[in-house]
């Protein structure tokens, strides 16, 4: 459970606010899914939902952030690893550099857990399972391809088992196939695991499909906050720069061809689309 | 200008085969979409075309120069080459340094310099930061900033490798009309993709790869609209065309627009 109260943050060195009075509450067993234009702060409310901000980017907080009852503000970062995962959206910014091979990499942050070596193997193979890599346990990550890189940084994330998992981008470098294994690994760790689960994507058709929840941002603010179909229905999307998928717009664009009022809800799948369309 | 590609083949050093036979010939005005999923040899191939790769066997020509004969550098007057990473050519202190840095060493004028590094900025919407440092920018806007320097070039033959990754919904509304823009006035764009609706928007033609190998090369609409030969690469059709085929509609759409037009054209549904 993640609950943000009156959360607002300034980088150091900034006047404007990166987030402004945000409050939230994400419960367990939840895939949520966070849209909003480039700079709107998605990024930022993922470093704040996992302690990077403030205790990493420093600058000015007000307010709290609370998971599982506890202050995020006020344990150290190392303390909160293993129950607040974060993938960054560019994975070099998280490979460590100190391990050899991609199973070494994965099991990197197991060793620093302290988690028994016996129990360490089968860990980091189930998580390099989970993410297509079992064949590649013996390459260096520095030879794999970025979306390969940008898989072992959500496998070593997940071989940690945290019970909040924050995604920023995690799958921008992933083709189709690669996108929607990660999408129904998220879902399944929400599921069977009852993790909170973030992600921050442009991808907006899979947030779509794969979302139980979506959060709309703009110029720091929470602006939208529902599930994909209310929100990607949304009236004022433009003007929250949030986006569509692709169908939606298609929805959209034939209610105004037959000049038929705005409908409650756009479809935001093709199923929906096939459905409202047939 | 015209690119051929003649049967190339190229092995990795380490012997590992990254493309087979791989043809095509691509004329003036015309946008091509590379497309194939992680691993299906498409940004090897996009190294060829400019000579950082050079094939084992077969050739690849820009005009008539070859790049078994011109160096990368003589070639990147031919062919502007957008990396997927921008780390990967970014390492001037200014944005306007960066995008400079190919116009001054195609030895313009200082007029002519400061007009094509303008009119690129412009083109990215980077105008306003051109005298921030590169790597003050977010991702998304780096990208933009390896493509404005690319474009400062002012080369007949454009390769862009997944242009559209990392970008928001208005970043790659920007890339697509740019795209369109270029092609109108002549040049030859080849975009390598995994995202299809934007290949199918953007895009005439495509050029399916899986393993190394072409698969197909035609009209986008049609090859996109073949689920059994995408899935054999690992894809699925653009949403348009899978729209399109659930409603048994013509599978010759390409844009919103020509969907709505379509699917109002529809016979009445029992």
């Amino acid at each position: 459970m993640i609950e943000v109260r009156d959360l607002t943050y300034s980088y150091p060195g900034t006047a404007a606010p990166a987030l402004r009075a945000v409050n939230l509450s994400i419960p367990r067993g939840q895939v949520v899914g966070i849209v909003g234009a480039n700079g709107a702060g998605k990024s930022t409310l993922c470093y704040a939902l996992t302690g990077y901000v403030p205790h990493f980017f420093a600058g000015s907080m007000s307010g709290t952030v609370r998971v599982d009852g506890r202050d995020i503000g006020k344990v150290p970062l190392g303390q909160l690893a293993a129950e607040i995962g974060l993938v960054f959206h560019n994975p070099f910014n998280q490979i460590s550099g100190a391990r050899l091979t991609v199973l070494e990499e994965v099991a990197f942050g197991l060793e620093n857990m302290g988690v028994e070596r016996g129990a360490m193997l089968p860990r980091a193979l189930t998580a390099l399972q989970a993410t297509g890599l079992e064949h590649l346990t013996e390459r260096s990550p520095y030879s794999l391809s970025g979306g390969e890189q940008q898989r072992l940084a959500i496998a070593a994330i997940l071989a940690m088992e945290p019970s909040v998992m924050v995604m920023d981008e995690p799958t921008s470098q992933l083709d189709p196939v690669g996108t929607r294994e990660v999408f129904a690994v998220l879902r399944d760790l929400a599921r069977s695991r009852r993790a909170t689960v973030v992600v921050a994507e442009h991808k907006l058709g899979w947030l779509a499909a794969f979302s139980d929840r979506l959060i709309g941002i703009h110029n720091g603010e929470i602006v939208a906050d529902g599930t994909p179909q209310e929100v990607f229905s949304s009236e004022r999307i433009d003007e929250w720069r949030l986006g569509q998928p692709l169908v939606t717009k298609v929805g959209r664009a034939v209610e105004v061809a037959e000049g038929r009022p705005r409908t409650g809800l756009l479809p935001v799948t093709v199923e929906q689309a096939l459905d409202a369309l047939s | 200008m015209n690119l051929v590609v003649d049967g190339i083949h190229y092995r990795y050093p380490s012997g590992t085969s990254a493309l087979e036979d791989v043809s095509l010939q691509a004329s003036a005005g015309e946008s091509v979409a590379v497309v194939g999923q992680n691993g299906a040899g498409k940004t090897t191939f996009a190294k060829h075309l400019n000579g950082l790769l050079k094939p084992t066997r077969g050739s690849v020509r820009a005009g008539d120069w070859d790049t078994r004969r011109h160096s990368p550098a003589q070639m990147s007057a031919r062919v502007g080459m957008v990396f997927q990473n921008p780390g990967d050519q970014l390492f001037a202190r200014t944005v306007w340094e960066e995008v400079a840095f190919g116009p001054r060493n195609q030895h313009l004028g200082k007029d002519a310099i400061t007009e094509r590094v303008e009119s690129s900025l412009e083109a990215v919407g980077l105008l306003a930061v051109r005298e921030g440092h590169p790597y003050d920018l977010a991702t998304p806007q780096r990208k933009l900033v390896a493509l404005a320097a690319t474009l400062a070039m002012a080369t007949p033959i454009l390769v862009l490798d997944e242009p559209s990754l990392g970008q928001d919904t208005e970043g790659v509304s920007l890339l697509g009309a740019l795209i369109d823009g270029l092609v109108a006035e002549g040049r030859l764009v080849l975009t390598i993709t995994h995202d299809l609706d934007f290949a199918l928007e953007h895009c005439p033609r495509a050029i399916l790869m899986a393993e190394g190998r072409v698969l197909a090369d035609g009209k986008s609409a049609e090859i996109l609209s073949q689920s059994k030969l995408l899935s054999s690469a690992d894809l699925e059709p653009p949403v348009l065309l899978q729209l399109a085929a659930g409603l048994e509609m013509p599978a010759r759409i390409r844009r919103i627009s020509e969907f709505v037009a379509a699917y109002a054209e529809r016979p009445p549904q029992v």
